[in-house]
């Protein structure tokens, strides 16, 4: 294996009970990414992140994290990796600065270096403010960031997230990602979940899953490139008249009514454009503004999960 | 007639002001999303709505009665439904239909047809026994919408309805929202997820209290933005960032995925930003003219008024 996977796993599955909740689920992600696994709750996601974090063990496959076999060896990988569960262990009783000092202790961060990590870590978090307020008093998003710094106190090579942003706010949810990205150009490697799908557009790349397997893996944009058929969006001042009117046209692949406009997927968008003009002015919508847009990935998700696996 | 007025809506608690000054007219069948950080005064102001809190200034109207003097008429007239909490997982579907049919007084004599309805409307048909747990996301939040309308309210408050849901039934659930919209019923829906509130008609952004925007999410988009958005890529990543940050006209710059999003107060420096880069040892690609998200509106919104604050 080249020394640039950081995170390399074959073959992994978990059942519980009846229910497989992770099948046969193979990834390799390099040195310096950020890999995001996306989907929906239920689709194995925090199964696959415990997995790899070494806390549950798989019923069959190999994880290799830095090196490290995570399966034989999960103490040794603890080492190398920082995994922040759904529900990270704040303390709430105890203050910021007090929670930082609790995980330093626990991981063995020399305390000459404690001091300057944990005023790194404050700043790029804008929490530095809030050192002596107690954990329990901090709003969602700055609990997240709190459980963010707490993981990264003994500079991990690799960063395991399993939904950090939910219940976030967008202010704080770009706080968070800055430090992803300045921690990706000091070469840690972050694995994080999510269901939000706008979220996954920032990922280096994405293994988009569903019940326990991953369907596709690749980055955003050829992700996007994969879709069949192109995203038009029409405006009109009634945009449910301008959904209704298109059902049933030439071309049309989905519709999607937004709130001031339709989501149109069509087979050829350059082809199709005019002649949906004249189709909505045909059925008395005039006036519409046709565009093409970019998909987003939920469009992808949508359009790959109707259409047969290739 | 509007069906949610509110006129210098008002909520203290003590020295801190939840909600403040707050002007809304939602017409009857508007989708209305309802945005805005924790703690911005999105729940108070539901509550205040849902005739839960007294304001301590300021009127409202719900469905044409008055939040402070007619608060059970309001109730009686709302439906409201959470993705964190609403059926219990020990009943089955039938059970949980019934115990919201009480708890909003259906008449015994509607309860056969309204509960059809919302079985049909859910896709539950032939599961009617079916404890509620063993139903996977996008029906339970179905059935969670059912039960929210089995007394036909006029008025319906949705808190962050569609969060970790599949995309399928995100959007099936939409179609849903969007026909009782047709029919005449007002929504409010109350989220932090941009991606929500582009399924509705106008968004009401509120901050600390404030109500900061409210418009069309094109409008919001095209108005409020305060500058002109680009996407591009360079490399090294983090020395574009940087250089961006510092360079006269740029309001604003972000990593995004292998790329940089970055505002400008003037589309006409877009070109050269390139051959800036490359003084400074930086090679990027030329300047895209990018639409910009509704968060990127609402964090720049946001972040504006604190800096003036």
């Amino acid at each position: 294996m080249s020394d640039d996977i950081a995170i390399f796993a074959a073959g992994l599955s978990r059942r519980f009970g009846t229910v497989c909740a992770v099948r046969e689920v193979s990834l390799s992600v390099r040195r310096g990414e950020i890999f995001g696994l996306v989907g929906p709750d239920g689709a194995g996601k925090s199964t696959m992140m415990r997995m790899l974090a070494g806390v549950l063990p798989p019923d069959t496959g190999r994880i290799i994290i830095a090196g490290v076999d995570v399966v034989a060896d999960p103490e040794a990988a603890k080492e190398k990796l920082s995994y922040m569960p759904q529900r990270f262990g704040l303390y709430e009783d105890l203050t910021v600065a007090e929670n930082i000092f609790f995980y330093a202790e626990m991981f063995g961060v020399p305390r000459a270096l404690r001091r300057r990590r944990e005023g790194e870590l404050l700043a790029a978090a804008n929490l530095g403010a809030f050192r002596a307020r107690l954990a329990g008093r901090l709003s969602g998003g700055m609990k997240q960031k709190l459980g963010l710094v707490c993981a990264l106190i003994h500079t991990p090579e690799v960063l395991l997230l399993d939904e950090p942003t939910t219940g976030v706010d967008p202010v704080s949810r770009r706080d968070f990602w800055a430090i992803l990205y300045g921690l990706r150009d000091s070469g840690v490697t972050t694995l994080l979940s999510t269901a939000y799908m706008d979220e996954a557009e920032r990922c280096s790349r994405l293994a988009l899953m569903g019940h326990g397997e991953i369907r596709r893996c690749d980055t955003p944009a050829r992700l996007k490139q994969m879709m069949p058929g192109m995203m038009l969006a029409v405006s009109a001042a009634d945009p449910r008249a301008v959904k209704a009117a298109l059902e049933g046209a030439p071309g049309v692949l989905g519709l999607l009514l937004m709130g001031d406009r339709v989501h149109v997927r069509v087979d050829d968008a350059p082809r199709r454009l005019p002649c949906l003009q004249t189709w909505l002015a045909a059925r008395g919508v005039s006036g519409a503004d046709i565009a093409p847009i970019r998909p987003s990935i939920e469009d992808v998700f949508v359009a790959l999960d109707t259409e047969p696996a290739s | 007639m509007s069906a949610i007025l509110a006129r210098g809506l008002t909520k203290k608690f003590g020295a801190f002001i939840a909600v403040n000054q707050l002007d809304l007219d939602i017409a009857p069948g508007e989708v209305v999303g309802f945005i805005g950080p924790n703690g911005a005064g999105k729940s108070t102001t539901i509550r205040l709505l849902c005739g839960l809190l007294r304001p301590s200034a300021g009127t409202a109207s719900v469905a044409g009665f008055d939040i402070a003097r007619q608060p059970e008429a309001v109730r009686a007239h709302i439906g409201y439904m959470s993705q964190k909490f609403s059926l219990y997982p020990d009943l089955t579907v039938r059970e949980n239909l019934r115990f919201f049919a009480g708890l909003y007084r259906v008449p015994a004599s509607e309860f056969e047809t309204r509960s059809a309805f919302a079985i049909d409307m859910a896709g539950l048909a032939g599961r009617e026994e079916a404890l509620v747990r063993t139903l996977a996301g996008g029906w339970k939040q179905r059935l969670a919408l059912g039960c929210a309308i089995l007394h036909r309210p006029p008025v319906l408050f949705l808190d962050e309805p569609t969060s970790g849901v599949e995309p399928q039934a995100r959007r099936r659930f939409w179609d849903l929202i969007q026909a009782q919209a047709a029919d005449g019923v007002t929504i409010l829906v109350s989220t932090h997820y941009m991606d929500e509130a582009e399924y509705c008609n106008r968004i009401a952004l509120i901050d600390a209290g404030h109500l900061v925007a409210m418009g069309s999410p094109g409008t919001l988009r095209g108005r409020h933005l305060g500058g002109a958005l680009f996407e591009l890529e360079g490399t090294p990543l983090g020395a574009a960032l940087a250089a961006l940050r510092q360079m006269p006209g740029v309001i604003d710059a972000t990593v995004f995925g292998d790329g940089l999003h970055v505002l400008l107060h003037d589309a006409q420096d877009a070109p050269a930003l390139p051959e800036k880069l490359r003084a400074q040892n930086i090679t990027a690609t030329a300047p895209r003219p990018i639409m910009p998200s509704l968060e990127d509106v609402f964090v720049q919104l946001v972040s504006h008024r604190a800096a003036s604050s």
